[in-house]
């Protein structure tokens, strides 16, 4: 065939920026929100509600205000003392929901990541939109973590504005992990479920959210320095009651922005190596 | 084994050029041990149709991703809209348009909303993509289920929104892989038509399909390819004026009584057994017919058709497209 003359349709399409491709991902995700926020703010106020009453309100009952447990708290009401530990534990939690099923779904579900990096986008820029996203999304459940709290009477100062930052820290730092290791997941499996099991719920109960880390027994110690959560409610509860000291608490920053370093370009690549194959 | 039809001039400096949108040579890709394409070489000239005929496992797919930018080639070489894929992924994806074998669309999200997003990932300013959006909704007859989300929407509709959605950047090459894979035959002549609108408006288009009729329906030029090789190449007229007989006569018989392919080979051209019917390859079908029901031979059915795609493909390869 005799290809004929014809006027070639001028494309409009431009590659964005790089940090203008994680924006994109990050308005797709905004899209969505918009959409079904109603069903995700309710799961977001409703869990931690259901933990305030169960561990601040009746569980704190029962620790009440002994010298027992004056001694563990350091004199404040548990509550308080639990309020920015719960702040670093919700966000580490939503962290791994967040980044375990619907990463898998993006890949293989809906595959709309296939989609995205069809464009001018990379499968890094992908992946890292994601990450950033979550870590969004994760704010202003944190902040409306905060105001419940506060309604409660868990809030002793404006330092817990600086523990919800901590808890953002921690739990970027957890999903940037486990984001990294979604993109390596192949089928729904045993793989998100021995995750939770093995990692996501010792972490929670073990990293100084409910009673200090000091009563554990030694050798299980180390254990606890592993856990991001630790790292995190260290500086959260820290920020929130004003014990912190500026040592350790740099040690612990150093740690979870460290994860995060090392998280993001775990991302970025096991995104573009999933995408391109 | 390969035959490179588009005309490639030859420079007075003995330079290769071509006016290509794209060109593969020895184009290679392996999965591990798997070989899945096996060097072929592929011109696209603008404005073409241009297509993949093969059964499921060729590497059509293979290579319609190589062409995409989303897959890295294992060896050869690939140019397209006369850049590398390999250092130019981003640009070039930004000027293509890809319609992947299974929908990838954001389910949660209303079909609008699908349009608008999409052109975003192009760099589009918002009010762009919004009016695009109204543009390629009348295109694709999605008009009236614009605020509808995508889990409501039939196959062919989600079809042909994924087609819309390619089109967003108004891309000078689409990409379609199976485009009509699954759908009913109403929804697949829709889908037809607007792909010869775009081809009239000048979008080079690249088809994979192992239908044959989609394939003599959309493309221009095809190859077919069988095993990661290409195994001919031409306009669909030309392949089967080249491979095939004018006529086809089907003959099926009751197995009990069923003759050997031999007995029936002095009476066609060529004679081709399937599990269930004989095709004999003839120049007239109706005569062909007369003789063999008169050296007594008694079909259960027979008929005469024109040749078509799938029998080059079975003369080529020995097999059917379609099991």
């Amino acid at each position: 065939m005799a290809a004929p003359t014809v006027t070639v349709a001028r494309s409009t399409g431009r590659a964005p920026t790089a940090l203008g491709g994680v924006g994109r991902v990050v308005e797709h995700h905004w899209r969505w929100y918009r959409r079904n926020w109603r069903a995700t703010a309710v799961s977001s106020i409703l869990q931690p509600l259901l933990f305030l009453l169960a561990f601040g309100v009746g569980f704190g009952a029962l620790v009440g205000s002994g010298p027992q447990a004056a001694a563990a708290t350091g004199g404040v009401p548990y509550l308080v003392w639990l309020a920015p530990a719960l702040l670093a534990m919700s966000a580490a939690q939503s962290a791994a929901f967040d980044s375990t099923y619907p990463i898998l779904s993006g890949f293989k579900w809906q595959r709309i990541y296939l989609a995205m990096s069809a464009g001018p986008i990379t499968g890094a820029q992908v992946g890292l939109g994601v990450l950033a996203w979550t870590g969004m999304k994760m704010f202003w459940s944190g902040a409306v973590y905060v105001v419940v709290i506060a309604i409660f009477g868990g809030v002793q100062g404006p330092g817990i504005i600086v523990s919800l930052l901590a808890a953002l820290l921690t739990g970027l730092a957890v999903a940037s992990l486990i984001t990294a290791f979604a993109a390596t997941v192949e089928n729904e499996g045993n793989a998100f479920s021995a995750l939770f099991r093995f990692v996501v719920i010792p972490m929670t109960l073990f990293s100084g959210t409910f009673f200090p880390v000091d009563r554990l027994p030694e050798w299980v110690q180390p254990v606890v320095w592993i856990s991001p959560l630790w790292h995190g409610t260290e500086v959260a509860r820290g920020a929130a009651l004003g014990t912190w000291q500026l040592l350790p608490t740099l040690g612990h920053l150093a740690v979870l922005v460290g994860l995060l370093v090392v998280g993001s370009v775990l991302v970025a690549r096991l995104f573009t190596r999933r995408l391109a194959t | 084994m390969v035959i490179a039809a588009r005309p490639v001039g030859v420079s007075g400096y003995g330079l290769v050029v071509s006016d290509a949108l794209v060109q593969a040579r020895g184009l290679r890709k392996s999965f591990g041990a798997f070989e899945a394409v096996r060097g072929i070489d592929v011109d696209v000239a603008p404005g073409e149709v241009f297509g993949f005929l093969g059964p499921n496992g060729a590497g059509k797919s293979s290579t319609m991703r190589m062409i995409a930018c989303v897959s890295p080639r294992s060896a050869g070489t690939l140019s397209v809209l006369g850049m590398d894929p390999g250092s130019d992924g981003p640009r070039i994806r930004a000027r293509i348009g890809v319609v992947p074998q299974l929908d990838n669309l954001d389910a949660e999200l209303s079909v609008r909303e699908n349009l608008e997003i999409y052109g975003r990932y192009f760099g589009l300013p918002r009010r762009h993509v919004r009016e695009k959006a109204t543009e390629l909704l009348e295109f694709a007859q999605l008009t009236e289920r614009a605020g509808d989300t995508v889990e409501e929407l039939s196959g062919g509709m989600k079809r042909r929104l994924t087609i819309a959605r390619s089109l967003v950047n108004d891309p000078e090459l689409l990409l379609l892989d199976e485009p009509t894979t699954g759908l009913d035959p109403q929804a697949r002549h829709l889908l037809w038509d607007r792909l010869y609108r775009l081809k009239r408006e000048g979008v080079t288009q690249i088809v994979t399909t192992h239908y044959m009729d989609e394939a003599e329906q959309l493309c221009d030029r095809l190859v077919v390819m069988d095993g990661g090789v290409i195994a001919a190449e031409g306009a669909p007229a030309e392949l089967i004026g080249r491979y095939s007989t004018r006529e086809v006569l089907e003959l099926r018989f009751d197995p009990e009584h069923r003759p050997s392919a031999a007995a029936l080979e002095r009476h066609a051209d060529r004679v081709e057994e399937l599990p269930d019917r004989f095709l004999l390859y003839t120049s007239d079908g109706e005569r062909t017919q007369g003789d063999v029901v008169g050296a007594g031979f008694v079909p259960l059915s027979s008929l005469v058709r024109r040749s078509s795609l799938e029998d080059v493909f079975l003369r080529l390869t020995g097999r059917t497209l379609v099991d």
